[in-house]
């Protein structure tokens, strides 16, 4: 049970993590929480798909199929959380004015709310998929099902209460720096994303790996740990990058840098 | 705005599905790869240490004959990949410095452990 907690803990920490952020981000949106339920669902209904047709998905383009997956998944996810951040960096400061004027009923279009519904049940769909075998492999295995039940609750309680945590902290940021925080954290998160990403094609050789460890860091902080898990999520933290890792992150930020100062450009003309 | 959020999930899927089929067909040069092979049984790895050359690109076959799947994991070379029961995956690992590096099967971290010989 302590094995079966364990996981469900790790898996849904680190989808908590990208929920807690993107709720954050969208604070003040108005039916954002049925998004985010929404998001929830389907995901968890991603994840039994992808669960099930784990073996065809495998097979595709020559046993490159998972990994491809993979790294479509995290880009997609990368894609939508850019769209977000370019189109905040102006939207941001109107944003909280509105939110302190009107007490926090803001109309920021249903764009924002199909980036949160897109990104949740993204996050829950790659960490639920592996849930979902392992718990499939332990039931197989002839677990009680008393065991299993009490280890995903813990499991799921214990993630979901850091993922709170961490919006509760969130929530604290002044406002009128608190689309700036967050669209930060967001640039951040998704730079870490693309970089996950070239991973997933580096294992399967899609990519150059462009040397295969460029700096170690496990010894001050391991990618296993709670911290490092959490800062991996967090800000893309990882202890041994591949040169193409890192390629990947800085030009996520480069590009997004870049998408910001367009965007801020053309409010400025119109 | 809405519709390219929808089709961003689809569109980089096939992208990356034809870059891969082009760099897999492109790849049948890295048969040169050395190759090396560890089976999955009884949530244990056969064998449970791989020597491998230092500073060369390998590839691992994992092949799981247990009836469960397990995830092919390692925090030491970075590599995580699931294996369904009775199929096999590829994984390219490196160039690594000498060293010993482990590996586990995230799934049963208390008897699937292993570790890479790098020398």
């Amino acid at each position: 049970m302590p094995g079966v907690a364990l996981l469900v803990f790790r898996e849904v920490l680190e989808a908590a993590l990208i929920v807690s952020i993107v709720c954050a981000a969208t604070r003040g949106v108005p039916r954002r929480g049925m998004f985010v339920v929404g998001g929830i669902a389907l995901g968890v209904a991603g994840a039994l798909m992808v669960a099930l047709g784990a073996d065809f998905i495998g097979n595709l383009v020559g046993g490159a199929g998972r990994d491809i997956f993979n790294a479509s998944v995290l880009l997609s996810a990368v894609l939508m959380i850019g769209w977000h951040v370019v189109w905040m960096s102006t939207h941001g400061r109107e944003l909280s004015q509105q939110m302190r004027s009107v007490g926090g009923a803001v109309k920021a279009g249903s764009r924002s709310l199909m980036v949160l519904l897109g990104v949740v049940a993204i996050a829950v769909l790659r960490e639920g998929s592996e849930i979902v075998l392992f718990l499939y492999g332990m039931s197989v295995g002839g677990i009680g099902v008393t065991e299993l039940a009490i280890g995903i609750v813990l499991g799921i309680a214990a993630g979901g209460f850091m993922g709170y945590a961490l919006y509760i902290g969130l929530l604290r940021i002044p406002l009128q720096h608190f689309f700036t925080a967050t669209n930060v954290m967001l640039a951040l998160l998704a730079a870490g994303l693309a970089s996950t990403a070239a991973g997933f094609l580096v294992q399967s050789d899609l990519l150059p790996t462009w040397g295969s460890q460029v700096w170690n860091t496990s010894h001050l902080l391991s990618d296993d740990s709670l911290v490092g898990r959490t800062l991996g999520i967090l800000i893309g933290y990882k202890a041994k990058p591949a040169g193409i890792q890192i390629v990947f992150y800085v030009a996520a930020l480069m590009l997004l840098a870049a998408g910001v100062r367009w965007q801020q450009r053309q409010n400025r003309a119109s | 705005m809405r519709l390219s959020l929808l089709t961003a999930p689809l569109a980089v899927s096939i992208v990356l599905a034809f870059a891969g089929t082009v760099a897999s067909a492109g790849n049948a040069a890295a048969t040169n790869v050395p190759e090396y092979a560890l089976v999955i049984k009884n949530h244990v790895y056969v064998p449970s240490e791989l020597k491998v050359p230092a500073d060369t690109k390998i590839r691992i076959r994992v092949t799981n004959e247990d009836a469960t799947p397990e995830e092919f994991e390692s925090t030491d070379f970075s590599r995580e990949s699931v294996v369904m029961p009775n199929h096999s995956i590829v994984v390219y690992v490196g160039p690594l410095h000498a060293g010993t590096y482990g590996f586990f099967g995230d799934f049963h971290r208390d008897t699937a452990q292993g570790r890479l010989i790098v020398e």
